[in-house]
């Protein structure tokens, strides 16, 4: 088990390096370390309108960006009794309760039922903020009921992956989640349903070895870290540093194991498509229309970024 | 003369068993004969009472045992001839996953499970139980087999995790596991798995989708290595006594919580120290678990191993809807909480939000 014997950061610690949007008017981008105004970067999805760079976004956020209008939230008080009464350096109710009060919710993700160009579309999208997106019981029965309610309702499922797997504070019981929404998912697939899944910075661990992997389409959006083990597991295992892009999204296009890369700024549109293309059809009042906000030109940019 | 390895923790044993081969070198008397058997008699009491109040780490050493019987040591004792199934037919033949048929008490069967190897050579050969997406695909080739031609499925899960390495990547181990898990939920015939060692996360979980899934009693089952629990919680890996406590991994524990089944009885010190006892146990227990679920029709017993998995993570017990709570302090199970009379807030399980314009 040599590669355990590191020393390593807390997960608290080293969790932000990420990309996520600073507060501020003014802030350099990770991808092209330009300059940004603020204000640009949130009426553009918060992606780099110089470089494409993807900031990472909280799950409200994300439904916005892909339903019409309002949604219908559900299970918005499940929350965790933390079963196993478990306590690191911290007690777990002590991280449930910090996460709860920075993020408004109760567990690290959002279901909602709306529109996506008029197809009504049970969407779950997972909350990175919130114990690194990390899945327990409360996420597992979320994801499970999504899926139940799209199958009642007879409508497609896309769920945004936005996790570093299963949550080790619940132990077991989190492993389990992934076989409780497999499961679902198989009954889903059985009645010919759509489902999409979406890959976004990062997806790993049980959460890419379950759902994340089990799509009828796997989309993801540039440059995200999508894989089972984390890098650090591997590199301690193999005893080399990791080539360049590895575990990237163009990576795992390259290797066959996803659809297509999309700009965030299309990925609505993208995924209406392809509904449509499996069978969905809009019932919905169409919705307002969209100020032509993703300029021609952008349409190339995905495709290059996916080559790089 | 002892070729047991004992672990750390099992000092008092080790030293019994020292004195007791220090005994068989002399000639044989009767003196020496009952000093013996009384050394012996003590031997079973330390061991009884050493393995009666097992730590959660010290089983997690127990699981890890070198000695402790697995799949090949299953197939050489409770089935005959085997015939081992090669390949994925996609890329490779994994050997940290092993499949093939047999005959069980004269029923054909399909078998399922990991490997990590005896000696240095083997373990590299096996990659030491850490199987590669190669081997998940394999499995479930060989499961399908199985289904179509109507032959029960049992599988024995021993593997520290799937191999973490570039290759296993590459070749999508998690898209493996993933398709696996799934398929297996639908699987139209009888699944039994057995947790004989090491339960290790998503790598265990790609083949441990059943009917009846039952562990031997010092096996462990974790949603992560202790070691790994601790370097990433506490900063060191030195912590993994905490981690391993703390994770709730042994067989109580997760009989507790609806995980597993049952829970197949160890003989006393453990499976490794009387490996033909243990064997024996999980003869017994698995041709049971096997004739329960066959004499249920397959339509029940796809729905019941559906609900089974279903049900990991109760409402009342391993979540609450805070919408819709009984009150705090209440303590009462969650049978008899969906009964009671009990103040309810309104339920707010759904509320609509106004989702703004993407862009303004
Ligand atoms: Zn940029």
């Amino acid at each position: 088990m040599a590669w355990f014997k590191k020393t390593r950061k807390p997960i608290a610690a080293t969790k932000e390096k990420s990309s996520r949007v600073p507060e501020g008017l003014w802030l350099k981008c990770p991808g092209c370390a330009q300059v940004i105004y603020n204000k640009d970067l949130s009426t553009n999805l918060n992606v780099c309108p110089k470089c494409v760079h993807h900031f990472r976004i909280g799950a409200a956020e994300r439904l916005r960006t892909l339903f019409d209008a309002e949604w219908t939230e559900h299970d918005v008080d499940l929350a965790s009794t933390d079963p196993l009464e478990f306590t690191d350096t911290k007690p777990y109710k002590a991280r449930l309760q910090a996460s709860r009060a920075a993020t408004g919710l109760k567990d690290a993700i959002i279901v909602g039922t709306g529109g996506i160009e008029g197809i009504c579309t049970v969407v779950a999208a997972m909350e990175y903020d919130f114990i690194g997106g990390s899945m327990g019981v409360v996420v597992g029965e979320k994801i499970t009921r999504a899926i139940e309610r799209a199958l009642d309702l007879r409508c497609p499922l896309v769920i945004v992956c936005c996790s570093g797997g299963a949550r080790m504070m619940e132990g077991a019981l989190s492993l389990m989640q992934m076989a409780k929404i497999c499961g679902a998912l198989a009954h889903f697939d059985k009645a010919r349903l759509p489902y999409i899944s979406v890959l976004t910075d990062p997806t790993t661990g049980g959460v890419t070895a379950s759902f994340a992997m089990l799509g009828d389409l796997n989309i993801a959006e540039p440059m995200a870290l999508i894989g089972f083990a984390g890098p650090r597991v591997i590199e301690q295992t193999i005893r080399q540093k990791l080539p360049e892009g590895f575990q990237r999204s163009e990576f795992l296009l390259e290797k066959g194991m996803i659809d297509f890369i999309i700009d965030r700024r299309e990925m609505k549109a993208a995924i209406a498509r392809a509904l449509r293309f499996m069978g969905a059809r809009a019932t919905l009042p169409a919705p307002a229309p969209a100020s032509p906000a993703v300029e021609p030109e952008l349409s190339h940019l995905a495709i290059e970024s996916s080559r790089q | 003369m002892n070729v047991i390895e004992t672990l750390e923790f099992e000092g008092p044993i080790a030293s019994l068993l020292k004195e007791i081969d220090a005994l068989d070198l002399l000639p044989a008397t009767d003196a020496r004969d009952r000093e013996v058997a009384s050394l012996r008699r003590r031997l079973d009491s330390t061991r009884a009472d050493l393995y009666a109040t097992l730590t959660p780490w010290q089983r997690v050493q127990v699981a890890r045992h070198p000695s402790r019987p697995g799949l090949e040591e299953f197939i050489r004792v409770l089935f005959s001839g085997f015939v081992e199934l090669h390949g994925d037919r996609r890329f490779a033949d994994d050997h940290a996953l092993m499949t093939g048929f047999a005959d069980y008490n004269g029923q054909p069967v399909l078998l399922v499970g990991h490997v990590k190897g005896g000696d240095t050579k083997e373990k590299i050969y096996r990659n030491f139980g850490y199987a590669r997406p190669e081997g998940y695909r394999k499995a479930l080739r060989a499961m399908r087999l199985a289904e179509k031609f109507g032959r029960p499925i049992i599988v024995f899960v021993d593997t520290p995790a799937a191999y973490p390495g570039i290759e296993s990547e590459e070749r999508g181990v998690a898209e493996a596991i993933a398709v696996n898990i799934r398929d297996m939920m639908l699987l139209d015939t009888p699944v039994i798995v057995v947790v004989s060692g090491e339960g290790g996360s998503g790598g265990a979980l790609g083949i441990a989708v059943g009917d009846r899934v039952l562990m031997q009693e010092f096996a462990i089952y974790s949603v992560i290595p202790p070691e790994g629990c601790a370097a990433i919680l506490w900063r060191h890996s030195n912590k993994k006594v905490e981690a391993a406590s703390a994770l709730k991994l042994t067989a109580p524990d997760l009989l507790k919580v609806g995980i597993i089944d049952e829970i197949i009885p160890e003989p006393v010190g453990g499976a490794h120290a009387d490996p033909d006892t243990a064997t024996r146990l999980v003869d017994e227990a698995l041709q049971r678990a096997l004739a329960d679920v066959s004499a249920v029709d397959a339509a029940a017993r796809l729905k019941a191993r559906y609900d089974k998995f279903r049900n990991i993570g109760r409402l009342g017990r391993e979540f609450v809807d805070e919408g819709n709570e009984v009150p705090s302090g209440s303590s009462l199970p969650l049978r008899d909480r969906s009964n009671a009379e009990l103040p309810r807030r309104t339920p707010r399980t759904e509320r609509s939000l106004k989702g703004q314009p993407p862009r303004q």
